[in-house]
């Protein structure tokens, strides 16, 4: 184990720098500090001492004189090629679904109410019609999918597990509030590296219902009312404009089943089954799982026309 | 050096139904890349345990990468609990592993049948990143948007999600499940290139795993 000191036996300073999240310490034979707010000094002329980054590069047995001369470049191992950064997001961008989705959820007198589609496309094909968009996390708290369907799964489960070893190590139930936020500093420190999460964690806890909109952006929101999807500007037209706060549970859970059939009869990114379940004081129940093919003819159920007359066949004879 | 890439497309397609106490399993043997044809005869089928069987389209090296991470995580859990992986578990597993390469995904199109722990065949369909479903019948790989709207129309069951819930077993006997896939696959191989050669079908019931093949066309 040497010391930095020894690398730079002759400098006067050695500072600890902290840069991108790690520290680096830096030797350096002049400090110019400058008046900072929070009383940190700034370096302005040093040496970086990047030990940490060499790789010990072990030339095969024989000592080329060409190579002895050439200094070894800070690197660790990836898949070569010219452009990395581009490549990665090309890998990205093959694999992650289309955030084609319509989900919804919103507070009301007597809990929270959340309803999704259940359709997954890939592009213009839609790769499943019953994918389970709302995520049961534990017996009291739901999540919901719009995004990347493996980002969302994946993380949901982690979440479910996160949320088991709190209770297991408090003794108690993890609040809404904590759990979202658990999930948002995960997306948080993933942001910008391709997670596609649209999620909203909806719960009861000790202070009643709760509702948190969470993405991969890293935003975290508490609310009464969200729609996240391709669908939601036609849910949210129809969501807001019926929505009262003191509505029955079947009022409720009929204004969720209906704003999610328009986002999926105008949005082509939506459709499949409108399931619509409720989180009460006693945990979350399945409330309905309508195919919205049949819901429409529940809307808009068959006019009988007037028949024109037709031409009957006459027989041969 | 121009867009060097680290995958490549090696074509296939693989099918698999889930019956009331049996499943199948079937994939063609074409290997390609391009135009060509690297080989007629590649299995893309492995066995994973006693009571699944998971055929992958897409690269197949990392498709073999991803069959020996299996297999390895497999025999672990054998030491472990001493006994096999059921279906559903390995299900998890494999979605498990995919994600863990979320960042530099296998190119695999994976679909995983077998047996569940009351004996009714179940199948469960991936995405190349371990999004995961239980579902009754799937396709993957280059003759999938040519084979799945034809299962939908032949198999189509209700939504799992429905609710009061409808009874989703697919109706059809071993044997005309069977013929189904062969008919699937026949149909496929005349509209995709990458489709063709010989069908390996494997079938999961009570009395065990057995294979059948059958000649496809070679052009």
């Amino acid at each position: 184990m040497d010391s930095t000191l020894d690398h730079f036996p002759n400098s006067k300073y050695y500072v600890n720098v902290s840069f991108k999240g790690s520290l680096f310490p830096i030797s350096c034979d002049s400090i110019l500090s400058l008046p900072h707010s929070d009383q940190s000094l700034k370096v302005l002329s040093m040496k970086f001492d990047t030990s940490g980054l060499e790789s010990h590069v072990l030339h095969s047995g024989v000592s080329d004189d060409l190579l002895s001369g050439f200094p070894t470049a800070p690197s660790f191992e990836i898949p070569s090629a010219t452009d990395f950064d581009g490549f990665q997001k090309e890998a990205i961008q093959m694999v992650k679904p289309a955030k084609g989705t319509t989900t919804l959820a919103f507070i009301f007198k007597e809990g929270v109410m959340v309803a999704a589609d259940s359709r997954a496309s890939m592009g213009g094909y839609i790769s499943s019609q019953s994918v389970k968009k709302i995520i049961e996390i534990n017996p009291y708290m739901l999540g919901t999918m719009a995004g990347g369907a493996a980002d969302c799964q994946f993380w949901h489960r982690n979440l479910g597990i996160k949320c088991r070893l709190h209770e297991l190590a408090n003794k108690r139930r993890i609040s809404v509030t904590g759990a979202s936020k658990l999930l948002a500093n995960i997306l948080y420190s993933y942001r910008g590296m391709g997670l596609s999460v649209g999620t909203m964690i909806a719960g009861w806890d000790e202070t009643g219902p709760g509702l948190y909109y969470v993405d991969s952006e890293g935003g975290r929101l508490k609310g009464m009312r969200f729609s996240v999807g391709s669908g939601s500007p036609y849910a949210y037209g129809v969501l807001d404009s019926g929505y009262r706060y003191d509505m029955s549970v079947e009022e409720a859970a009929e204004l969720a089943r209906r704003s999610i059939y328009h986002a999926t009869f105008r949005d082509g990114a939506s459709g499949g089954v409108a399931s619509v379940y409720h989180v009460g004081p006693n945990g979350w129940k399945k409330l309905s799982g309508d195919d919205v093919a049949e819901l429409h003819y529940n809307y808009y159920p068959v006019e009988a026309t007037v028949v024109e007359h037709e031409m009957a066949e006459t027989s041969a004879a | 050096m121009a867009n060097w890439s680290p995958y490549d497309n090696n074509g296939g397609t693989c099918v698999a139904i889930a019956g009331a106490n049996y499943c199948v399993i079937a994939a063609d043997t074409r290997m390609s890349t391009g135009y060509s044809i690297l080989t007629r005869d590649y299995s893309k089928i492995c066995k994973l345990a006693d009571k699944s069987v998971m055929a992958s389209s897409g690269f197949q090296a990392d498709v073999r990468a991803l069959q020996k991470v299996l297999a390895a995580r497999h025999s672990i859990y054998q030491h472990q609990h001493n006994k096999q992986m059921s279906c559903p578990a390995m299900a998890q597993l494999l979605s498990n592993t995919l994600y863990y390469k979320r960042f530099f995904p296998y190119y695999a199109f994976n679909v995983l049948g077998g047996l569940d722990n009351e004996g009714k065949g179940c199948v469960f369909t991936y995405d190349a990143v371990g999004s995961y479903e239980r579902v009754g019948y799937s396709a993957q790989g280059s003759g999938s948007t040519l084979i799945m709207p034809f299962l939908d129309n032949q198999l189509k069951s209700p939504s799992p999600l429905l609710l009061p819930a409808k009874d989703a077993v697919t109706p059809l006997s071993e044997p005309e499940a069977i013929d189904l896939v062969k008919t699937c696959f026949a149909s496929a191989t005349e509209r995709d290139i990458y489709t063709g050669d010989k069908l390996e079908i494997m079938v999961l019931n009570v009395d065990g795993i057995r294979c059948e093949y059958m000649e496809l066309r070679k052009d």
